[in-house]
């Protein structure tokens, strides 16, 4: 089992609560699994140049300011930083191949777990319960957030394996379930230059997905295209800077439920993870049909 | 059997409320018991045995009233997979929609849901009646092996795999059939069969708009000329 929670917000009221809605959530669904997880929250996104570089450290007691400082001597860009306990993002107009170049010569156990305009990621080992008060989820605002927490059944259980993963910018995907063919869809994008973190089935989905949408797919189109290229069982929920994305394979064996009102679109493996929501109990609550794309706009 | 008794699932914890109804309901004089705040709570009343009528107030999680034996047992919402699990007798009602696996491997009694079913409803159900106001989903009645399912509204992909002797009836469209399934003419004795289960989940279809669906009974036996290809 895994658990995987998000929530998208249609009101200012609601993101200015988002993450005190979230985070229970997430942490009701630490009865799936709770060796690792993760939450992505999403904000307005920075104007161009800008990106937010989320980076992560195993060293609860990193030292981020001096890494600031090294990181604006060493490339002579702009930066700010974010940081709570061994999370930060760095907020900077380089270029993520630039960033991911210097990250590489500089710190070799700092990671570099997200990049885009909008998303901030938090993700490590521990219970959903420890990982929030760690980065005090429930103070957090934004447009909409995805969670996971993990009960690990095919790789190994470190941070790099907790879910959301990412691939490109401003995207990730939280996965409930387990890929049969990962190897193979790895070794398909391996031969067109695309590297891998880790030797997680998740990990597969998620670049595969990417790979598509940088190609000119649509994200619909390439969970189209995932219905047949990816072998295994399914419930992904993906966001992207303006979007969240709901999808569960044809056999559907691994639970979805929707709440609608209008205030928020939230999601659950269980609606026990749904029920402390305002309005819930007038909210639309429906199951997502197998290989349907539900999607949600902020 | 008329006095009342509430049971509030933000103040008792499931085990709680369930061994009361294990074991104080039971010959208390009691015979409704109203549970508040299910809040999707699993298991809530499963392992029920004895004559009573519990109400649910609200949408409920997995294994609802499992394994039921006479208790007549209601949600007032929806529920989440396997709701009546080996039901024994006595009737599960969900007022709502249910999730996966509704009535599976049940053996006896009446699960009711009034909205749609998913999933693998009656999934190996061994003669208990399911009847569905509205429709099911994929594999539902997958290797069913006695009892009767009834869907007022359509069936998903691969209805009735590799049936043995359960029979379905179905008003709506059936997308799919699964292996081993075929369509049958109705008979008067299925008529009254389907009017009477819809009589007693108290749902209101012309029972001669329903298509009956049994098992060819081509899987019973082992078919060394197949080769393996089936």
């Amino acid at each position: 089992m895994c658990g995987i929670v998000g929530l998208l917000a249609k009101t200012n009221a609601t993101r200015s609560q988002l993450g005190s809605l979230v985070t229970p959530m997430l942490v009701c669904m630490g009865t799936r699994g709770s060796d690792s997880a993760g939450l992505a929250f999403f904000l307005d996104p920075l104007d161009a140049p800008q990106r937010r570089f989320g980076l992560f450290c195993r060293n609860r007691g990193f030292d981020w300011q001096t890494l600031l400082d090294e990181f604006r001597q060493g490339t002579g860009g702009d930066g700010a930083i974010q940081a709570v306990t061994n999370h930060a993002t760095v907020i900077s107009s380089i270029t993520p191949a630039d960033f991911k170049a210097w990250l590489q010569r500089t710190y070799s156990d700092v990671h570099l777990i997200s990049v885009g305009r909008a998303i901030e990621m938090y993700k490590d080992e521990g219970p959903p319960g420890e990982l929030a008060e760690r980065f005090r989820f429930t103070g957090r605002s934004g447009t909409h957030a995805v969670g996971h927490t993990r009960m690990a059944t095919e790789s190994a259980v470190s941070p790099a394996h907790a879910h959301p993963y990412t691939a490109g910018e401003d995207f990730c995907l939280v996965h409930n379930g387990s890929l049969s063919n990962p190897y193979s869809v790895r070794r398909k994008l391996e031969r067109r230059g695309i590297t891998f973190e880790t030797d997680n089935d998740t990990e597969a989905g998620c670049r595969f997905l990417e790979w598509r949408m940088r190609e000119g797919d649509t994200l619909e189109q390439a969970i189209e295209t995932s219905f047949s290229e990816l072998d295994g069982f399914f419930t992904f929920l993906m966001a992207t800077a303006d979007r969240m994305v709901l999808v569960r394979d044809a056999f559907a064996c691994k639970p979805a439920v929707v709440a609608e009102t209008d205030a928020y679109v939230a999601v659950a493996s269980e609606f026990r993870s749904l029920a402390p929501l305002p309005g819930i109990k007038s909210a639309r609550v429906f199951e997502p049909a197998p290989q349907q794309i539900y999607s949600w706009t902020v | 059997m008329d006095r009342v008794k509430q049971l509030d699932l933000s103040q008792l914890s499931v085990r709680e409320a369930n061994q009361y109804l294990h074991q104080e309901l039971p010959g208390s004089g009691i015979g409704c018991v109203e549970i508040l705040n299910p809040d999707g709570s699993h298991s809530i009343a499963a392992g029920l045995d004895c004559d009573a009528q519990i109400d649910i107030r609200g949408h409920a999680g997995y294994f609802i009233a499992g394994m039921n034996q006479r208790a007549s047992v209601t949600v007032h919402g929806n529920v989440g997979w396997s709701v009546g699990e080996n039901i024994m007798s006595g009737t599960v009602r969900v007022k709502g929609h249910a999730s996966e696996s509704a009535g599976a491997s049940g053996r006896g009694g009446l699960v009711v849901i009034e909205g749609d079913a998913s999933s693998r409803c009656g999934i190996s159900m061994k003669g208990c009646d399911i009847v569905v106001g509205g429709s099911v989903g994929h594999f539902s009645a997958f290797m069913a092996q006695a009892g009767t399912l009834v869907v007022c509204g359509d069936a998903g992909p691969n209805l009735g795999d590799s049936l043995y002797e359960a029979t379905i009836y179905v008003r709506g469209r059936v997308h799919s059939l699964g292996a081993d399934a075929q369509e049958e003419p109705m008979q008067p004795a299925d008529r009254d069969r389907v009017s009477r289960l819809l009589a007693a989940a108290e749902i209101g279809c012309d029972a001669g708009e329903f298509h009956r669906i049994a098992s060819a009974r081509t899987l019973y036996h082992w078919n060394a000329d197949a080769r393996q290809e089936y």
